[in-house]
């Protein structure tokens, strides 16, 4: 039985999501990820043109909050759990593109 | 052991302190914490400074709170200020957060005591805790099979007698499941009566935090101290705590009771068996049964395994090595998210995050995501109709009492199948308890699962006392 | 610049701009500029484990003047997630609005009458700033990155024109009235050198009436000279690209100023599949027509309404002065101008004193009060100063504050009385009877020879028109 995603797509997505995986890893998962999938075709067959999928289950809508400062995080205790921090800011190593 | 509601009683009058509850908790929790598991952290530090905070208001005369004294576990996917979160993950391990869940700011002003973070499936993405990073949780009532999971150590310390009461997580099933394997009463709110602020998200649309304990009154009060609004989530509902103690011993009198069929077809006999038993229960307490199919439920299993997936793929995104947690180095950023990702991850968390994106994916999310949407407004609409009928719905909780280790961990979806009838709930949004009735051939618990519309938890909890009352269990 | 051989070029621009509330958009945290790094932080700004976004009431409130001042709809709307990692990013996905924006379908007229379509104007959140450390300071070259998440949460509208733009001149009016628009509003200051206003330029050409051809979307435009300069060598770009032979390829090109071109910022990667679906931490918004209907009433009027007023009070304007007025709009000085007039003050005065000297030194204007200013254009306008003299005065008012009439005196600019003045006038009337005589023929050309004589005598402290009063009187 042939798997509804490919090897290839597998790999795709572990980049997208910052991933790697063995061969071996790629294997198993490209089979898992297939059983799921091919446990959800189940789905494929329903006509639902016509139906919207739903925001919050009980319509809230606008909840906003006032325009106003509230006491910020103390910068020490934020940086204190970065892996690495230099003049009050978090270092990473080099950036190889521009932002999107 | 003593109730909650008997603990903080016995405290707030001064017959008992809150420093001795603590004492007789943290007893518990050495005694077998080793062998089972239980909790990643104790926090006796915290927890003695809190006892001694609710010791002096009761010493002032002073109301201590609901809860007064009464030792509490924590699941480790909520923030508690100062004191390891790891959502039972490498990538979090050692993080503190700067800040607490709006759960413990109310709990702590309840007067509870947390004593302590418990072991969960890593990311509350599992139903055995088998995918703890730090090693799996054992059932105290036979420590050779699972208690459930996600939230696998906040049943265990109830179980256990470590704590009468804690708080888990419930996304697809993670505290009705645990509470059944454990023998538990376990409640999966409504969404939006518990404030997720500091919960470490998993799946937003669906997961909710809620109450694990012996008693039914013990649950519906610990629920009421952690419902209401909270401004600092927007999914929130709007009104306050609801009244749900005062309502508990109701009964069910004159309600209609709906028997789902895809609720219990495909469970194991001797669970029939409970839900039949209960049924007579209700009715010999006044209820009217009636049969339902409502085939609508039949998707929820492939609709939950790509929506949450699929939101957990992007909440998970932030652990990337640049702010907090593990930190894989590498010579460029990116491959520095990538080798900190694959380090710090568990197969489990990575299959789901995989599954997500793809089934987000350019090309793909019609056909996966954006179907499996509208799977849950059709669930909704279904289980909208059902209520026009019935009062509340019974079925069972899991197909079988607590398996074994490494029974289903060899195929993902034969641990998924596991949660096939909590799922629907949550992509509903709705309420549901799971409460204890009767056991299996090995004497292990069943759970019988009483599901409602949203805001239903009151006349849930009224059925679930009549059940209590009736069941044999001590 | 007008391309050859029959190609037209095609823009459309992106504008995004920072909104002026006090916090920012899903948490209390202060929305400040130049605070030291990290200090306006918070769970949810940060991305913590477990925080949640909550919406500020006063971005939408602002987003909603913004796109009724640019004729859009108001409509339900929803937010979405933006799923790709960038480390300024700190949940590795940026909230915005995908499908279901808040305010779509509008228009802004420009001067020159064209008009330019919006399609969307939404709100989105802003991400952290990093700084680069190695190399040149730039991202190429550097070996490790620092970040600052001050910004990160910071409220956004990104406005997205029709491509409609034809010309670099078009773009940079657009750009122009634009930020007129967001400053109006109270949404923006509409700084475009402190990042408060970016904008980008989506260029491309075809010839008359073809299809439109690939387009390459233009960064790094600081100012709208490098607006206008980076369009207009885009185009041309793409115009010999194609007479060549070759193709345009759909990409972002990064503008460098200095090198006076644009060159290739990203190769097209798999990341841009940014996975969008909505955002479930929170809830739908639809304002309803009560509160549009509050917004609108409450929206201060727009430049091109006050641009209107103000040259409706000039009869017959010529295009400098209409230039004048434009100036005088885009600087938000015409309650200046108008309490000038208000006070008796000739209104083209009024509004070249505003748009030229004020405006030369507009850093300093808070100095400058309402009634200095009119004191000191009546003076002028008496015959109590010369131009001269009150363009002196103003730039001193504007330096220093003060008051107009101690200014001027302490400068010696003496009050000619029109006694000491007309017997100026009759010495120098008795020294050049030539002159005088044909002046009193009808020579009005004279009256100039005069007024330097009076000039020269009085050392510039004359006004010329109260000389011409002067020999008016004795003809």
């Amino acid at each position: 039985m042939s798997s509804p995603l490919t090897r290839a797509e597998v790999a795709h997505v572990a980049k997208l999501a910052r991933l790697s995986l063995t061969e071996d890893e790629l294997d198993l998962f490209t089979e898992q990820l297939g059983q799921v999938l091919e446990h959800a075709s189940d789905m494929n067959s329903l006509d639902l043109t016509n139906v919207v999928a739903t925001a919050h289950p009980f319509g809230l809508i606008n909840v906003v909050r006032t325009d106003e400062v509230r006491p910020s995080l103390d910068r020490d205790e934020v940086l204190a759990m970065a892996p690495e921090t230099q003049d009050g800011r978090f270092v990473v190593p080099r950036i190889m593109g521009e932002a999107p | 052991m003593k109730t909650a509601v008997q603990i903080a009683r016995d405290v707030q009058n001064g017959e008992s302190s809150a420093v001795d509850e603590l004492n007789t908790s943290l007893a518990a929790v050495r005694a077998r914490n080793d062998e089972l598991h239980v909790f990643l952290y104790v926090d006796e530090e915290g927890a003695a400074a809190q006892a001694a905070k609710v010791d002096a208001l009761v010493a002032k005369g002073e109301n201590a709170g609901v809860l007064a004294g009464v030792p509490i576990a924590i699941k480790d996917n909520t923030c508690q200020r100062g004191i390891p979160t790891t959502c039972a993950s490498k990538i979090l391990e050692g993080w503190r957060p700067p800040y607490s869940a709006t759960v413990i700011e109310r709990l702590l002003a309840a007067g509870a005591v947390p004593v302590g973070k418990t072991n969960l499936d890593e990311f509350a993405m599992g139903s055995s805790t088998e995918n703890s990073a730090f090693g799996p949780t054992r059932n105290p009532l036979d420590p050779s099979r699972v208690p459930g999971g996600s939230s696998g150590g906040s049943a265990a310390a109830v179980a256990a007698d470590m704590t009468p009461i804690s708080i888990g997580s419930d996304t697809g099933g993670s505290i009705r499941q645990p509470a059944a394997l454990c023998g538990l009463v376990g409640v999966k709110p409504t969404y939006g009566l518990v404030s997720r602020y500091g919960l470490i998200a998993f799946a937003s649309s669906l997961d909710q935090i809620g109450p694990f304990a012996k008693t039914v009154l013990d649950a519906a009060t610990l629920l009421e101290v952690i419902a209401g609004h909270d401004r600092m989530d927007s999914t929130s509902l709007p009104e306050p705590s609801p009244s749900l103690v005062a309502h508990v011993n109701d009964g069910v009198a004159g309600k209609r009771v709906g028997v789902v069929r895809e609720l219990i077809d495909g469970a194991d006999e001797e669970v029939v068996d409970a839900v039949n038993r209960a049924l007579d229960v209700l009715r010999e307490a006044g209820a009217t049964t009636v049969e339902l199919s409502i085939p609508e439920l039949r998707l929820g299993l492939s609709a939950y395994y790509l929506i949450a997936p699929a939101e957990a793929s992007s909440n998970l995104a932030r652990y990337d090595g640049v702010r907090y947690g593990l930190r894989v180095d590498a010579a460029d950023v990116s491959a520095m998210n990538e080798a900190t990702r694959t380090a710090g991850f568990g197969a489990e968390v990575k299959r789901r995050i995989m599954l997500g994106t793809y089934a987000l994916s350019a090309g793909y999310y019609d056909a996966y995501y954006g179907q499996a949407l509208k799977v849950r407004t059709q669930m909704i609409d279904a289980f909208s109709r059902a209520y026009h009928e019935v009062d509340f719905l019974v079925g069972a909780t899991t197909p079988s009492v607590a398996f074994k280790f490494g029974e289903k961990t060899s195929n993902p979806m034969a641990m998924y199948l596991s949660d096939v009838f909590t799922i629907p709930t949550n992509l509903a949004g709705e309420a549901a308890i799971s409460v204890p009735f009767g056991s299996g051939e090995t004497g292990l618990p069943i759970g019988v699962q009483l599901l409602g519309p949203g805001r239903s938890e009151a006349q849930l909890f009224s059925a679930a006392r009549v059940l209590e009352i009736a069941d044999s269990r001590p | 610049m007008t391309l050859p051989n029959g190609w037209e070029m095609v823009v459309g621009l992106e504008v995004h701009t920072e909104l002026k509330t006090a916090s920012k958009m899903f948490c209390g945290c202060a929305n400040a500029f130049g605070a030291q790094p990290n200090t306006n932080i918070c769970p949810v700004c940060l991305g913590l484990p477990g925080a949640l976004p909550v919406l500020n009431v006063g971005a939408v409130e602002l987003a909603m003047r913004i796109g009724i001042a640019l004729h859009c709809t108001i409509a339900p709307s929803t937010f979405h997630r933006k799923n790709y990692f960038y480390p300024d990013m700190p949940k590795d996905f940026q909230i915005s609005q995908y499908d279901l924006p808040i305010n779509v379908g509008g228009y802004l007229d420009l001067p020159d009458n064209s008009r330019v379509s919006i399609e969307r104007a939404h709100l989105e959140e802003d991400t952290g700033k990093s700084t680069h450390l190695g190399g040149t300071g730039r991202l190429q070259g550097a070996d490790r990155s620092l970040v600052d998440y001050n910004r990160s949460g910071v409220p956004l509208v990104e406005i997205v024109s029709g491509p409609d733009i034809r010309s670099s001149q078009q773009a940079r009016a657009y750009a122009q009235e634009l930020r007129g628009i967001l400053i109006a509003t109270g949404a923006s200051d509409g700084r475009m050198e402190e990042g408060s206003m970016r904008i980008d330029a989506n260029v491309s050409i075809r010839k008359a009436n073809a299809a439109i051809g690939n387009r390459c979307a233009i960064k790094n435009l600081n100012s709208l000279r490098s607006l206008q300069r980076a369009i207009d060598y885009e185009a041309l770009r793409q115009v010999e690209l194609l007479e060549e032979g070759g193709t345009v390829r759909q990409e972002t090109r990064h503008w460098d100023e200095n090198l006076g071109e644009t060159s290739t910022m990203r190769v097209k990667e798999d990341a841009d599949d940014y996975r969008y679906f909505r955002e479930p931490d929170l809830v739908d918004l639809v304002p309803d027509l009560a509160w549009q209907d509050r917004v609108r009433a409450a929206l201060p009027p727009m430049p091109a309404e006050r641009r209107q007023k103000l040259s409706a009070r000039l009869s017959d304007p010529t295009p400098a002065q209409l230039d004048a007025v434009e100036v005088v709009i885009d600087l938000g000085l015409e309650e200046l101008v108008n309490a000038a007039v208000d006070a008796g003050a000739e209104v083209t005065l009024a509004i070249s004193r505003v748009a030229n000297e004020v405006a030369a030194n507009i850093e300093q204007v808070t100095n400058l009060t309402s009634d200095s200013f009119c004191a000191t254009v009546l003076m002028e306008q008496r015959g109590e100063l010369s131009a001269t003299q009150a363009k002196t005065v103003l730039g001193e008012l504007l330096a220093h504050g003060g008051d107009p009439k101690s200014i001027a005196s302490a400068l010696g600019y003496e009050q000619l009385s029109s006694s000491s003045l007309g017997e100026t006038v009759a010495a120098l009337i008795e020294e050049h009877p030539d002159e005088w005589n044909r002046y009193r023929d009808g020579d009005e050309k004279l009256a100039q020879f005069f007024i330097g004589q009076v000039m020269k005598s009085t050392k510039g402290q004359a006004n010329g028109k109260a000389v011409v009063s002067e020999l008016q009187a004795r003809r």
